[in-house]
């Protein structure tokens, strides 16, 4: 990204959800999931939103729960770091530099501190070779940490993540890989490991696809590219291992969760069914089908009441305990490849584009949040390999958004090709898209391009096929029915020279439609359908077409194959300009004259914003990813910018979103833009009122008090003498009453904590150095929680049964001690005090 | 959790007529009572009295008929030569009607009774009617003149030879009853007043004129004759309105249908064709003969139609009450005698009703398919076929197995019976432009799996051999549309050569682009 103008590429949301299994919160109110850089956190019941953990610079690979504290996630990433989140209030509260890419992160209860890492070995190329290690954790009190200490557990293990887990208590760990399954014991430091033949006679492919361990029992459960689930017992010993088989899957198994109880078994695979089968009772088993998107993960909650699905379209589905959907989470669908254009509904200024199989999806960009989907198709999806569907390939609006025209298309790799032209009225009632008409033989070959006439009155639609033809279809055209007025029908059809037509468009004003066939333009006339003029700028063919809007609406642009971009004067008939560049995507913005054109040289992709009648570009920008850009689109903006820059002023009216080969999706930001988002996040800060009672102005005086004390001095100094009287008061106060010990019991810990000393803080801190830093944490989010008033109460309520517990055992060892210790030092530390 | 998403039948549209409440009004006749007459029918004129009895002019005699009745209540045979125009007076109680030999005739209907004969017409009258007062008679005659003839004294009280041809249509007015309206073979058709003594007003049809019919409120005024229907605005002195030409032969006779306000006209091309007010045409009947005659009944009950072979074909309108209580026997369900307390215990105002979960009602082959069982689908489609000869709802499904990869496995592992009405289906619809595609692909799998086996049953094997023979015949019938396409782009082509760039739409028609309806 290049750094030289106030106008940057960002990734803008909609990034995939599905990467790694969503991890729930102890209390089961939050749901984490990677999302391309960050880490977003959704609420379980209201399926927001509610933010992201921002820090790591690539993709986040992984993440796991601080087996320590059950507020803390560690998350890992391609960028070689394992960071320490706070994620309830999405602070940053540690990094460790490993150095080199990471591919997964594991934990375990029982080996506190350590993590285990997937990583791969650099030494390979083309068969890349992982490796499962394990790292301690150096304890320091400074942000960044470099944990360069790797212990390999395992050199030789599958990329794919789920494909290792733990054991019964961390005892043991199991990998599998291909063929070959391996069970690591830490006590003995010993491998097991189990063959299984590629194939037997019936056919089964054996190859291991997931694996997952009994929390309670010595049962290893994994799952087979055939759809077979075997679960492994009695594998400490290496040759009276034994196994059985459920079968109900026919494709790969995707995933493998037991509850946190080890009664059930989850299961899932490109079926969409959710399988759970009940450990022990042979093959009994429910199921939850039709979940829309293959499974790919399953993840559990710690109490065993929620269940989290990731699927394949980019949505996380949130099981109840009853075993029924309870929440849908959606992200932006953009799977392997999007067919349809970026495309933009006039009426929800929605991003739309093709979302799960035979759908349509509604995005909205502002909001960062999936609208809803459209089924197109209106058939039963079959979840299953190898299998030809019906799929959403194009898909037009007109201009006031009334009219939507879906094509869907199946078998086009093999001959008997069937597609279906469908157009679409908006309901005013229902506020949402009704099938109007459907077309079964639109054409004889497959529609390769459509469009609507821009214009106010009548509304048209222009299909080019492959068959060398181009029709228009018109409302009602059918003179000869009374009553079928509203239906669409076909009103003309042209053909140039048996040429097959590859691009339409109409004009601004729709007063000419374009049409090219191969390395021709035609110029029609949508009134009397008169061929008009043909253009041509030979070689090549037409990629794009363009006509130029407001005042440019003379001008006609085109790209062709042969690297060219053509401008032609209509009102001359002469090519006004042309230049010799490989464009591969050429847009309009529609609220003004600007076109913009991506260009792919020399592998990377460049920008170019132009308007047809000047000959110097407005505004480049190189080197704007490494892929080709085929999808491109503007997306007018709620309110104009005011951009005083001149550079940046194509940006005013619409802002420039486009898709790369990875599916991502980026656009473009001004730095004026980022700082007035920036000043609005600040201001959210700032609302920090508690209610005034008795306690507050106790705490309140005290809090102030130290504060005075504290701003002279190095904060960073202060800090722990800060923590320890607010903590403490904070977490009785939160903690309702009735879970709180005796009054006689608190009373002296209350008082004892008002009266600590900075001393009696050095002394715990090295005592249990852990236990310390885990409670530091906890207590910078304290400070943070102060100020946020709405979260205040969400995090009490979370933290009720864990924290009292622990209150305890730090509190029994302060009142040992207290006891211990005579109290002379008191007098004279309160008489100092004041 | 989605719900199982049902197949999709598809529905295509109605190809040929569209459906309007035109072609139901007409089409709720009973099929047509033939009548043998003694030669071709020339007049028939219906009473406008209830029980509107008709009276039917062939060869020498005129016959009355009564609504229901099949065999004539009253025959006047006293005609020594053909007779011609037959008419009721306004109350139905007397008959007029000339004849060959010039001599027009007056019958009292009641006592069969003779009452007057006019003579003074030189060649034969073809036409004869009362005027609208019912004491004079007004007749055209092939000797050029139309006479009107007083029925007391029956004298001659004036004549008219203002026409150069034969007159062969009169039509006296309803309101004025010293107007009446002849046309004639020299292509004119005049109005006359009595009055005055001679023609108001003159209008050109342009052929030969047939018919001509007066509307009850006397403005438009409808002359037929050649291929043509023409109609004129009287009250805008004679003004044609509109001229039609949906007949591809001399149009013969022409009539108004009093309830629904429309124009019946007949012809020798064998129809008979509906217009509406606005002179579209809404209906058409066909008949075994060329048209001679056309009449209805003023309440539309009986549509009577003359041919040129003699026959009278007579349409009842199908009585609606034999309809009603058929369905309202077959409503009318067991009645219940067990306790009903509590089923109409509706919600009250303010409260707050809670729905029930609708429960999706699944057909039998969707049940199937939810269930992914295949073979079974595909057999209850076919039954469904069976049952209610749709054949939408097994191509879907055909489809939807097809979609799904399963579609071999579906049809493989038949016995005879099974097998043989898979290819039933497939001979019956395979050449079906809607469903050949899907039907094909079929074809080839059932081919392909039961290679083997078909010389094993005969039954399969003469079925298949229908399905060559049926696909032969297709293939050849594909090439000459090929050739005809051909030939029409050529003319097409030649027509412009202006435009030599573009190549000439083809009509929109001519693609198998399937409406349908959402």
């Amino acid at each position: 990204m290049v750094e030289r103008s106030d106008i940057r590429v960002v990734r803008c949301g909609g990034s995939k959800i599905n990467f790694r299994p969503p991890i729930i919160s102890n209390d089961s109110r939050f749901v984490l999931c990677v999302s391309g850089d960050s880490v977003k956190v959704y609420s379980t019941r209201t399926e927001e939103w509610l933010h992201s953990l921002q820090g790591h610079t690539k993709q986040v690979t992984g993440i796991a729960f601080n087996p320590a504290n059950h507020l803390q996630v560690y998350s890992c990433s391609a960028d070689g770091t394992v960071k320490l989140w706070d994620f309830i209030d999405g602070i940053l509260i540690k990094t460790f530099i490993i150095g080199s890419p990471l591919f997964a992160l594991y934990v375990s209860k029982e080996h506190e501190g350590v993590i285990f890492l997937h990583l791969s070995k650099g030494t390979h190329h083309k068969n890349e070779c992982f490796q499962l290690v394990s790292t301690h954790l150096p304890k320091s009190a400074d942000q960044e940490v470099e944990a360069k200490e790797l212990s390999v557990v395992s050199s030789h293990i599958s990329p794919n993540p789920s494909c290792t887990a733990f054991g019964r208590g961390g005892e043991y760990i199991a990998f599998a890989r291909k063929l070959q399954l391996d069970v690591y014991f830490f006590r003995k430091q010993k491998t097991y490991s189990f063959y299984l033949k590629a194939t037997d006679k019936k056919g089964a492919k054996n190859a291991f696809t997931c694996i997952a361990c009994n929390p309670t029992d010595d049962c290893i459960a994994t799952g087979h590219e055939d759809g077979k689930i075997r679960l492994w017992r009695n594998f400490n010993h290496k040759k009276e291992y034994t196994y059985s088989t459920l079968h109900w899957h026919h494709n790969a198994v995707n995933t493998l969760c037991f509850t946190p109880e080890g009664t059930n078994l989850l299961s899932g695979g490109i079926e969409s069914v959710l399988v759970q089968w009940q450990c022990g009772a042979g093959s009994k088993k429910d199921v939850l089908p039709r979940l829309g998107g293959s499974i790919l993960h399953v993840s559990a909650s710690p109490d065993g009441q929620l269940f989290c699905v990731s699927h394949s379209d980019n949505k996380i589905t949130v099981i109840e305990d009853g075993f029924k959907v309870s929440g849908l989470i959606q992200g932006l669908v953009t799977g392997d490849t999007v067919l349809t254009d970026l495309m933009i509904d006039p009426r929800s200024k929605a991003l739309v584009l093709n979302g799960k199989p035979g759908h349509l999806q509604f995005y909205s960009l502002l909001r960062d949040k999936h609208l809803y989907n459209l089924d197109i198709v209106q058939q039963e999806y079959i979840y299953e390999a190898g299998l030809d569907q019906f799929e959403v390939v194009k898909a037009v609006f007109d201009v006031k958004g009334s009219w939507l025209a879906t094509v869907e298309e199946r078998g086009r790799e093999s001959s008997d090709l069937e597609f279906f032209l469908k157009l679409w009225a908006f309901d005013e009632t229902t506020q949402s898209f009704v099938l109007n008409t459907s077309i079964s033989a639109a054409h004889t070959d497959r529609i390769i391009s459509m469009c609507f006439s821009s214009s106010e009155e009548t509304t048209m639609l222009v299909t080019t096929a492959e068959d060398s033809q181009f029709k228009a279809w018109c409302q009602g055209a059918d003179a000869d029915t009374q009553q079928d007025q509203n239906f669409w029908s076909c009103d003309f059809v042209g053909s140039y020279h048996n040429l097959k037509p590859t691009n339409c468009t109409f004009s601004a004003d729709s007063s000419l439609l374009a049409v090219s066939f191969q390395e021709v333009v035609t110029v029609w006339s949508p009134d009397t359908w008169e061929l008009l003029t043909t253009l041509c700028q030979p070689p090549g063919q037409i990629r794009d077409l363009c006509f130029g809007r407001l005042s440019c609406s003379k001008y006609l642009l085109g790209t062709t194959t042969k690297n060219l971009l053509c401008c032609w004067n209509l009102l001359t008939c002469a090519l006004e300009w042309s230049t010799s560049l490989e464009v591969s995507k050429l847009q309009a913005d529609p609220l003004s004259e600007n076109v913009a054109a991506f260009s792919y040289q020399s592998k990377h992709t460049d920008l170019f914003v132009f308007k047809p009648s000047e000959p110097l570009p407005l505004f480049t920008h190189e080197k704007v990813c490494s892929e080709k850009v085929h999808r491109a689109i503007f997306v007018p903006r709620e309110e104009l910018l005011n951009g005083c820059d001149e550079r940046c002023q194509w940006l005013n009216g619409s802002q420039l979103y486009f898709l790369t080969q990875n599916m991502d999706l980026m656009t473009f930001s001004m730095a004026t833009e980022e700082d007035r988002m920036l000043s609005s996040s600040k201001r959210l800060v700032i609302d920090d009122s508690i209610a005034v009672t008795p306690f507050y102005l106790l705490l309140g005086k005290h809090r102030q008090q130290q504060q005075k004390l504290n701003t002279p001095s190095h904060p960073a100094a202060d800090k722990p003498q800060q923590k320890q009287s607010s903590v403490s008061i904070k977490q009785l106060l939160h903690t309702p009453a009735h879970v709180l010990p005796a009054a006689s019991v608190l009373c002296s810990m209350f008082v004892n904590s008002l009266l600590i000393s900075n001393t009696g803080v050095r002394e715990e801190m090295e005592s249990s150095e852990q236990e310390m830093d885990s409670e530091k944490e906890e207590e910078d989010s304290e400070g943070e929680m102060e100020t946020r008033d709405s979260q205040q109460d969400l995090r009490a309520q979370g933290s009720v049964d864990e924290v009292t517990p622990k209150l305890s055992k730090a509190q029994e060892r302060e009142l040992k001690r207290v006891r211990k210790t005579d109290f002379s030092w008191m007098t004279g530390l309160i008489v100092s005090k004041p | 959790m989605a719900s199982f998403k049902p197949t999709r039948i598809q529905t295509y549209p109605k190809l040929g007529e569209k459906v309007t409440e035109d072609t139901l009004y007409w089409k709720s006749y009973k099929p047509a009572l033939q009548i043998k007459e003694f030669g071709a029918v020339t007049k028939i004129e219906f009473s406008s009295l209830p029980p509107h009895n008709y009276a039917v002019t062939a060869s020498t005699r005129i016959h009355v008929y009564g609504p229901h009745s099949q065999e004539p209540t009253r025959s006047f045979t006293r005609f020594r030569d053909t007779a011609y125009g037959g008419s009721f007076r306004g109350d139905g109680k007397l008959l007029v009607a000339g004849s060959e030999d010039g001599i027009i005739r007056l019958f009292d209907i009641k006592s069969l009774g003779a009452l007057r004969q006019f003579t003074g017409h030189s060649k034969a009258v073809h036409a004869t009617s009362f005027l609208s007062d019912g004491f004079r008679v007004v007749s055209g005659s092939d000797d050029l003149s139309c006479r009107v003839w007083d029925v007391a004294s029956s004298v001659e009280l004036s004549s008219f030879t203002e026409h150069t041809d034969y007159i062969r249509a009169v039509a006296p007015s309803k309101l004025n009853p010293d107007l009446f309206v002849t046309g004639s073979y020299d292509h004119t058709v005049k109005v006359f007043d009595v009055r005055t003594g001679s023609s108001v007003m003159t209008m050109q049809h342009g052929h030969p004129v047939e018919c001509v019919l007066l509307y009850p409120s006397d403005a438009l005024l409808v002359s037929t004759g050649g291929r043509y229907v023409k109609i004129w605005d009287l009250l805008k002195g004679g003004q044609q309105l509109v001229s039609l030409k949906n007949h591809h032969k001399t149009v013969t006779c022409a009539c108004l249908s009093s309830t629904s306000n429309k124009l019946l006209t007949g012809s020798l091309d064998r129809h008979v064709k509906v217009y509406n007010s606005s002179y579209k045409v809404v209906h058409n009947f066909d008949c075994a003969a060329s048209i001679l005659s056309l009449a209805i009944a003023p309440n539309d009950s009986i549509v009577a139609v003359g041919m040129t072979n003699g026959v009278l074909s007579v349409r009842h309108k199908k009585q609606k009450e034999e309809k009603e209580m058929l369905t309202d026997r077959r409503r009318r369900g067991p009645a219940y005698r067990v306790n009903v307390k509590g089923k109409n215990f509706g919600p009250k105002q303010y409260d707050f009703l809670v729905n029930k979960p609708a429960k999706q009602h699944l057909q039998k082959h969707d049940k199937q398919l939810k269930s992914f069982e295949v073979s079974k689908a595909l057999d209850s489609a076919l039954e469904a076929w069976k049952r209610s000869s749709k054949p939408e709802v097994a191509v879907v499904v055909m489809m939807e197995l097809n979609r799904r990869g399963t579609l071999k496995n579906a049809l493989a592992g038949r016995d005879e019976a099974s097998l043989a009405r898979i290819l039933d289906f497939l001979l019956k619809y395979i050449t079906d432009p809607r469903f050949s595609r899907p039907l094909l692909t079929v074809g080839d799998i059932v081919l392909d799996l039961y290679q083997q086996v078909i010389p094993q049953s005969p039954v399969v094997e003469r079925l298949l051999q229908r399905l060559l023979e049926l696909l032969g015949r297709e293939a050849e019938l594909q090439q000459e549309f090929l050739q005809v396409l051909g030939i029409l782009d050529t003319l097409f082509a030649s027509l412009n050569l202006r435009k030599d760039v573009a190549t000439l739409a083809a009509p929109p028609v001519a693609q198998g682009s399937q409406l349908q309806a959402a």
